[in-house]
């Protein structure tokens, strides 16, 4: 299986999502998107789920890491 | 959905404070401009000496204040910085000198449009060409970098300045200058401005409330959210309007009457708003959204802010603001060179990202460990 790893930490909004974006443009059964900010966390999740998957998030000390697996 | 809700919740409850302000002694179409009010502050602290724009806005203070509170609370308060600080402060700069040739930022670009004013539709059309722009760098790899964890001393620091300004306002007014004509001598009680801007700060941290995000996500990820604290703002200044009898829908309210604090000069109407939809996308939310940043603890908004504080005095100094008269003696150079500036700035922080680079899981190792 294929993933691909985003580290959005830091970056401004909408950049997160956006970096999501090109992600999800490409193949790959797992991506694990890291985020350092609520506001990040709740566009990429909303975005995720707008793309009709589902967001699973787990705290990485202060950062954010979601995860989305494509069946 | 909920997400949603909430936001419209926020919109309509700015939207009612923009219309309360007004109705207590805010100009009209202005209960709430982060451009004009930031601007008044300048004035008000001697940055600049136009005399009928001169006073330390309680919303501005609140704004932070309340955004600040509310993110402590929230645990959301964390002290960032260092993205591109001084190319910030610079754009923050160009979309204040925008907004003042506009008069208005984009939050009460839609207050006006509430009230009825035309010349804002104007302005709306030039806002969303300036966020289609920004939208096309953003695609092509537009980044002002990563910001860094900063000590909490520097995310505080905007807040603890806004602090200050409230205690001169209400211990030492005498040191402030205050306008006594003219839309700066125009105000509602100091208490009732401060308790606006602290709910309208909170909700619109929690919400993310932005008048900027809202074009722009419906068009990179169609994405409603955002626009729909826009569009409820509209709605409730527009039924508060209509109901104390304050709409007049035009360019001017009739031959002899223009539209408050407004000119008709449609060409620079729209530029002014390109430039600060542009530029608005580069700094990654609207001024109102800057100011919520900050008190967030981000001291790159803060510093985007700060440019903007020099921008009014600037453009008030230099002739770039525009008054009720029209376009100020330089400011359809001003608006021309603050584009310039603001493309200049886009162009050389656009570069291709890379791809983004798939990596091979092996399979036994592929379930996420707990």
């Amino acid at each position: 299986m294929e993933k691909i790893v985003v580290d959005a930490r830091g970056r401004s909004c909408p950049e997160p999502v956006l970096m999501t974006k090109k992600a999800m443009a490409q193949t790959a059964s797992r991506y694990e998107i890291l985020v350092d900010n609520d506001t990040a966390l709740q566009n990429v999740s909303r975005f995720v789920r707008n793309a009709g998957l589902e967001p699973q998030v787990s705290e990485q000390g202060e950062d954010y890491l979601i995860t989305v697996e494509r069946k | 959905m909920k997400e949603k809700r909430n936001i419209i919740l926020a919109g309509l409850v700015v939207g009612i404070a923009a219309v309360a302000l007004t109705y207590f002694g805010n100009p009209a179409n202005m209960g709430f401009c982060i451009a004009c009010f930031i601007r008044d502050i300048a004035g008000g602290v001697g940055m600049h000496r136009a005399e009928i724009v001169q006073y330390v806005r309680p919303e501005i203070i609140g704004l932070v204040g309340g955004a600040f509170l509310m993110a402590v609370f929230s645990k959301e308060f964390k002290a960032k910085g260092g993205s591109s600080p001084v190319l910030r402060f610079i754009l923050g700069f160009c979309v204040m000198v925008g907004a003042l040739v506009f008069l208005g930022c984009p939050l009460r670009m839609v207050i006006r449009l509430g009230g009825g004013d035309l010349n804002a539709l104007v302005g709306l059309a030039g806002f969303v060409v300036g966020i289609l722009g920004g939208v096309f760098f953003l695609n092509k790899g537009f980044t002002l970098k990563r910001n860094y964890k900063m000590p909490v001393a520097e995310g505080f620091a905007l807040t603890g300045v806004n602090a200050a300004l409230l205690v001169l306002l209400v211990a030492a007014p005498s040191v402030l200058i205050f306008s006594q004509s003219g839309p700066g001598s125009m105000h509602a009680p100091i208490l009732m401005s401060l308790a606006a801007g602290l709910i309208v700060g909170a909700l619109a941290q929690k919400t993310r409330l932005c008048m900027v995000g809202g074009i722009r996500d419906v068009v990179l990820f169609k994405d409603w959210t955002l626009l729909a604290g826009f569009v409820a703002i509209f709605v409730a200044v527009l039924a508060g309007n209509l109901i104390l009898g304050n709409f007049h829908l035009g360019f001017v309210i009739d031959a002899e009457t223009a539209q408050p604090v407004a000119h008709t000069d449609g060409l620079w109407n729209f530029m002014g708003m390109v430039v600060v939809g542009l530029g608005s996308v580069l700094l990654g939310g609207c001024p109102l959204r800057q100011l919520i940043l900050a008190g967030e603890g981000n001291s790159d908004s803060a510093v985007a802010v700060l440019g903007m504080f020099v921008g009014a005095a600037f453009s008030h100094n230099f002739g770039l603001a525009s008054s009720a008269t029209g376009v100020g003696a330089h400011g359809k150079v001003g608006a021309i060179l603050a584009l310039a500036v603001v493309l200049l700035i886009a162009v050389c922080n656009t570069r291709k990202a890379p791809a983004p680079k798939v990596t091979e899981v092996p399979t036994a190792t592929a379930e996420p460990s707990k």
